[in-house]
């Protein structure tokens, strides 16, 4: 085992998948020569030459929609986008043509390809830079979306990313760059569609996913001190949802909170909630509560910022509602 | 002049009229759904291009794409099966008139999101330099798609990483129903190559041997030196933007005037003076395209309508989805697989 950050957890996935196969390639903003805006691919130009790290302008629509033109006849590109909140300038390429080629050629068309970057807030940089996309992308069908919160996850999930054959959405956490974790040395994957439970309790149950999964972890901390456990689930892939671990869950612990960086209002959770009303119904013993961003574009000051954001605080709150305690 | 090519681009023209012909009419039918966009007098430009490029060249066209997969692909029966929402559709009936794909026969596809297959247009061409093959791709829009942002980035991201693309402006003087002199800043689409720069080239879209020649030197270009062109071809569409289009803003002079320019006309009469054929031979070629369309429309017609178990197919690609029995699984539980 090694430790290193999630940033170099995805620079390594992106380096030995690069060097499996001829066909990946990586292209975005700064990724080359600048060594990337957030150094993810730092070391990539130096390693892989310019044919295959490339930079590009700030043209989000041009180079999206150049990854999948690229993908369509059979490379297997990785699409840097700087931060995730620029991918809506690209939001048709994704949405009208990454999700939808496939379908809409009868089967004739096969998309393999990473979009990937930064998501969610980060500090103090107002609303135009702060939001959590995924929801926006896991509403399409025709796309598989991930949004991973350790290290270890991040680099296995990135591997099976780039090597699976469709239009793939994976959200980093800019707030998780400079986390540390344990990484095994042999090579490895994660499958898509598999969760993994972060924590085991028996109390209630958290789902929770990127950078939520450590306020999740903090908050079942500080509960653990009263007696009260949370067992907290990380779905990691975010579409397709691995509800059946959720499911599970839930039966033992007959409680659940869905936390989320993004807004409420159709939100993803929304679309968890239904599901674990619908199969686990039952086993309710309280209804599934949601913390999540709060409804507003971000604003800049530190402490309004400070409200929106899904806290410990609200976290612990929510727990102590779903106890009726 | 080569005889044999001058009756196959004769042929390939008259075979997409008859066909946008019986299209309109299968579509007052009702046997056609949603849009309709018929290519009828823009012909010249796509069986142009076409024949001045290899068969291993990709195809990225637009919505009104019945010209270009027929010039490209011509497979009649697929295409009208498409219109008819039919299994053996080009895209098995999920596409329409708007989405055509034979992406073994490179014909990478019908797109409609005006601009959105610009950049597409780009990567194709990039894929062909990342692996160093020899193919050119070929981008057809319309004039309209010159005030997309998709458009400018494609085209400069194309001169940028100097990609072998060739971008095919056929302006037919209306995006949709508004004339260009209302929403173009430049009397030309070509001169917006300047600024990327890339090579231009204003032609006779009515012209299909013009458009043959054009095509041509653009497409050795773009094999031997990799650069991208711009080429605008002008031209006019002889029917309303779509079936729902009455084409009320154009007058009757102005219709009447391009329709003697007819580039199938053209073409005829090139082709008498040149002595390579007379009246009643290319009447012949017409007829036996009457009779293509008239079968199309038969297996169209004789086509069975997609099955709904396969509702949810090909949204993802899945290695081991072919091998179960599909037949075996019904709607509903696939319905509910697939909401996962």
């Amino acid at each position: 085992m090694r430790e290193l950050t999630y940033r170099e957890a995805l620079r390594e996935a992106m380096a030995e998948e690069m060097e499996r196969d001829e066909r990946v390639f990586l292209m975005g903003e700064e990724v080359g020569h600048y060594n990337g805006a957030y150094k993810v691919s730092e070391g990539l130009l130096d390693r892989f030459g310019e044919r295959r790290v490339v930079d590009t302008p700030i043209a989000e629509t041009g180079f999206a929609g150049v990854g999948i033109g690229a993908a369509m006849v059979g490379l297997r590109p990785i699409i840097e986008f700087m931060t995730w909140n620029f991918s809506l300038c690209a939001y048709d390429q994704l949405v009208n043509n990454a999700a939808k080629l496939r379908y809409m050629s009868g089967g004739q068309i096969t998309l393999p390809i990473v979009f990937r970057g930064p998501g969610g807030a980060a500090h103090q940089l107002a609303a135009q830079h702060s939001q959590a996309v995924e929801s926006l992308y896991a509403y399409v069908p025709g796309l598989k979306v991930i949004a991973p919160s350790t290290p270890a996850d991040a680099k296995g999930l990135l591997k099976t990313a780039i090597r699976d054959e469709n239009p793939v959405i994976f959200i980093e956490g800019e707030v998780l760059y400079g986390h540390k974790g344990q990484i095994q040395d042999e090579e490895y994957q994660i499958p898509l569609g598999r969760g993994e439970v972060k924590r085991a309790g028996q109390d209630v149950t958290i789902v929770a996913w990127s950078k939520m999964v450590h306020a999740a972890l903090d908050a079942a901390t500080e509960l653990a001190k009263e007696g009260i456990e949370l067992e907290v689930i990380d779905p990691r892939t975010l579409r397709p949802l691995d509800d059946r671990l959720i499911f599970d869950s839930v039966k033992k612990t007959n409680r659940c909170i869905i936390v989320e960086e993004g807004w409420p209002f159709a939100g993803l959770g929304a679309e968890i909630a239904y599901r674990i009303m619908k199969e686990g119904f039952d086993y309710l013993d309280a209804p599934v509560v949601r913390v999540t961003g709060e409804d507003v574009p971000m604003p800049y000051a530190k402490n309004l910022e400070h409200e929106v954001f899904p806290s410990v605080e609200k976290i612990v709150r929510a727990v102590r509602d779903v106890l009726y305690s | 002049m080569d005889k044999t090519l001058m009756l196959s681009l004769y042929r390939d023209m008259i075979r997409i009229r008859r066909f946008e012909e019986e299209a309109a009419r299968s579509y007052s039918r009702g046997k056609i759904g949603g849009f309709l966009h018929l290519y009828n007098g823009q012909e010249a430009v796509a069986v142009g291009a076409m024949s001045a490029v290899e068969p291993t060249d990709y195809i990225v066209a637009t919505y009104r794409d019945h010209g270009h997969y027929l010039a490209r692909v011509g497979d009649m029966n697929a295409a009208m099966a498409e219109l008819f929402g039919k299994v053996d559709g080009c895209a098995k009936g999920r596409g329409g008139s708007m989405h055509y794909f034979d992406v073994a026969k490179r014909f990478m596809g019908g797109h409609a999101i005006v601009g959105g297959h610009v950049p597409i247009a780009a990567g194709i061409a990039f894929a062909s330099k990342y692996r160093g093959e020899p193919d050119v791709t070929l981008c057809f829009f319309g004039e309209g798609t010159a005030n997309m942002g998709a458009f400018h980035e494609g085209l400069s991201l194309a001169a940028l990483w100097k990609l072998p693309v060739i971008f095919i402006c056929e302006n037919n003087l209306y995006s949709m129903g508004t004339p260009l002199y209302r929403t173009l800043s430049v009397e030309d689409v070509a001169v917006r190559a300047k600024g990327y720069p890339m090579a231009q080239e204003i032609v006779n879209g009515d012209d299909v041997l013009e458009v043959r020649e054009v095509i041509r030197h653009a497409a050795k270009r773009a094999r031997t030196e990799s650069l991208p062109i711009l080429i605008e071809a002008k031209t006019y569409r002889f029917r309303g933007h779509s079936m729902s289009d009455p084409a009320k803003y154009r007058t009757k002079e102005e219709v009447k005037e391009w329709m003697e320019r007819d580039p199938i006309r053209l073409l005829a009469e090139r082709i008498y003076a040149l002595g390579i054929a007379n009246e009643e031979q290319l009447k012949a070629v017409d007829e036996a395209a009457k009779q293509e369309v008239a079968g199309a429309v038969k297996f169209a017609d004789e086509s069975p309508s997609p099955d709904t178990a396969t509702l949810f197919d090909d949204i993802y690609y899945e290695p081991d989805h072919h091998e179960q029995d599909e037949k075996v699984v019904p709607l509903e539980k696939r319905r509910q697989q697939a909401s996962v």
